[in-house]
C-alpha cells in the first residue's frame, strides 16, 4: 500500500498528488490518500469513478479524511 | 561584512534585491553588508508577455531587458549558472568554478516547463510558456485557418494558473478576427473536476465558455500525445484528436534545487506560508515559483513575497526584530480577449471576487505590460 499524506494541502492539491501517484504504481496497488480538505473527500471518489478505478475507502478520522483506491488498470 | 546572496535573476530575484539595496543602501556604501545576485543569463524575459508574443502583439525585445538595467548599481551582478546550495557550509557553487559564501541565502530560481516528460509532447504538441515555444506558436497561429484546437493543462502547479483561460479566449477572438471561428473548433481541457481550482473563477469562466462556444472538458490528466495519429491519450482512458495542441506542459522546480536536494519530488523547496524561510533553515528565504507553497507562480506573488524577505533579512541585519509576514496576496489580470479584461485578488483566507470584464482593466493591463519594467527596478 501506498500512502499519500496531502494533510495541509488545499484542492486540488490532495487530487493531483494521488494521480501522480496512481501513474506510478503497478495495477493491483492500494493507494491510500489522506487530505484534510473536506472537498477532496468528495473529488477524489468522483475522479477514481470517471477513471474506473476502485474506491475502497472513504472514512472521516480526527480532523481529517482517509480515502483508499485500487488501481485498476 | 554580512553577505546575502540571492540565486535567480528572475522577477523575484530582481525585486528581492532592489529592495535589500534601498533598505540596506547605507550599510551597503559603508561595507558592511554585500547583495550578489546570480543569473544565468544576462536578460530578463516579462513572462507575461509571452500570451501576447504568440499572438504576435508584442515582439521579444518588447519582453527582454538586460538584468543589469534593472539592478540598483550598489548590487552585485554575477552571471553564472548556480549548480549546488551547500547549505551547511552555507555556500553556492557556481559553473564558473567559483563558490559564494553567504549568511543570507534567497533562493529564487523560479519553475520551468518540461514537455518532455509528457511522451510525444515534444513531437506533438506547442505551449507558450517559454521564448522558443511562444515564437513557435505564433508562426504556427499565424497559419492555421481551419480545424481543432485543444488548449490542454497538463499538471498542477504551472506558472500564472489564468493563462490557460485567457489564451482561450484569445484564441476565440483570434479566430473571429480572422474570419474562420466557424471553421475552428476550441477545446479547454483541466485535470480537476472543474476548469479552474478556485470556484469563483471557474462558474465565471464556464459561463463565458458556453457563450462563446467554447467546449471544455474536466478530469482530463493526459499520459501521452501521439503525435503521428494526433492524439491526446489521457489517465481517465479517453483519445482526444486534435489538429493543434496548445499544451501547459508540466513544470518543475529549477536543476540546482534537485542536485542540492532542497526541494520536494517536483523540485518545489518546502517554505513557511508566513516567513518565507526554507523549512529547517533559519538563514534562507525562498521567493516566488520556487516555494511549495498553495499560492499562484505568477509574478505578483513574487512582487509580495519580496518585500516581506526584503524587510526581514533588513531589519535582522540592522538588529531589529523581523516581524513582516506573508498572507498569500496574489492579483492576476484576465484578459477576456483583446478588448476586455478583469482582475482578480485573493489570499490565504480571502477567496477571489471577479468584476465584470471591461475596457479599462484591459487597458490597465497593457499599461502594465510596459510599466512592469519599474516593478522589477522596485519601483513600482
Amino acid at each position: 500500500m501506498v500512502v499519500v499524506d496531502a494533510r495541509g494541502s488545499y484542492c486540488p492539491g490532495p487530487l493531483m498528488e494521488m494521480i501522480k501517484t496512481l501513474k506510478q504504481v503497478e495495477v493491483g496497488e492500494i493507494i491510500e490518500v489522506l487530505s484534510s480538505d473536506e472537498s477532496s473527500a468528495k473529488d477524489i471518489p468522483e475522479w477514481v469513478k470517471k477513471a474506473g478505478h476502485e474506491l475502497v475507502e472513504v472514512k472521516k478520522e480526527d480532523d481529517y479524511w482517509r480515502i483508499v483506491i485500487k488501481k485498476l488498470k | 561584512m554580512k553577505s546575502i546572496v540571492i540565486v535567480g535573476g528572475g522577477v523575484a530575484g530582481t525585486i528581492t534585491a532592489n529592495y535589500l539595496a534601498m533598505r540596506l543602501r547605507e550599510e551597503i556604501r559603508e561595507k558592511r553588508v554585500s547583495v550578489t545576485i546570480v543569473s544565468d543569463r544576462e536578460k530578463q524575459l516579462y513572462e507575461p508577455g509571452l500570451l501576447y508574443l504568440a499572438f504576435n502583439r508584442v515582439e521579444e525585445n518588447d519582453i527582454l531587458k538586460d538584468i543589469r538595467y534593472l539592478l540598483d548599481p550598489q548590487l552585485e551582478l554575477k552571471i553564472a549558472r548556480a549548480t549546488r546550495i551547500d547549505t551547511e557550509k552555507s555556500r553556492v557553487e557556481l559553473d564558473t568554478g567559483e563558490a559564494l559564501d553567504y549568511d543570507y541565502l534567497v533562493i529564487a530560481t523560479g519553475s520551468r516547463v518540461v514537455p518532455e516528460e509528457m511522451p510525444g509532447l515534444v513531437e506533438g504538441g506547442h505551449w507558450f510558456y517559454n521564448l522558443d515555444g511562444a515564437k513557435r506558436l505564433r508562426d504556427e497561429l499565424a497559419a492555421f485557418r481551419k480545424g481543432k484546437v485543444v488548449i490542454s493543462v497538463m499538471g498542477i502547479p504551472h506558472k500564472c494558473p489564468v493563462a490557460p483561460i485567457e489564451v482561450t479566449f484569445m484564441l476565440d477572438e483570434f479566430f473571429k478576427i480572422h474570419g474562420v471561428r466557424k471553421e475552428v473548433e476550441l477545446l479547454y481541457t483541466y485535470p480537476i473536476n472543474r476548469i479552474f481550482t478556485m470556484e469563483t473563477v471557474s462558474e465565471l469562466v464556464q459561463q463565458m465558455f458556453e457563450e462563446r462556444n467554447i467546449g471544455y472538458k474536466t478530469f482530463f490528466n493526459p499520459v501521452e500525445i501521439d503525435p503521428e495519429k494526433k492524439v491526446i491519450v489521457t489517465l481517465e482512458g479517453e483519445e482526444e484528436p486534435y489538429d493543434l495542441l496548445i499544451s501547459i506542459p508540466p513544470h518543475r522546480g529549477s536543476q540546482v534545487i534537485i542536485d542540492s536536494g532542497l526541494g520536494d519530488k517536483e523540485g518545489w523547496v518546502p517554505t513557511d506560508r508566513f516567513t518565507l524561510k526554507a523549512e529547517g533553515y533559519e538563514n534562507v528565504y525562498v521567493v516566488g515559483d520556487a516555494t511549495n507553497l498553495p499560492v499562484s507562480k505568477a509574478g505578483s506573488v513574487a512582487h509580495f513575497e519580496a518585500e516581506v524577505v526584503a524587510e526581514n533579512i533588513a531589519a535582522e541585519i540592522k538588529g531589529l526584530p523581523p516581524t513582516a509576514r506573508y498572507f498569500g496576496k496574489a492579483m492576476c489580470f484576465i484578459e477576456t480577449g483583446f478588448g476586455e479584461a478583469t482582475y482578480i485578488w485573493f489570499d490565504y483566507e480571502t477567496p477571489p471576487r471577479l468584476v465584470k470584464p471591461n475596457k479599462f482593466i484591459h487597458w490597465m493591463k497593457l499599461a502594465y505590460n510596459r510599466m512592469f519594467w519599474l516593478t522589477a527596478r522596485g519601483m513600482l
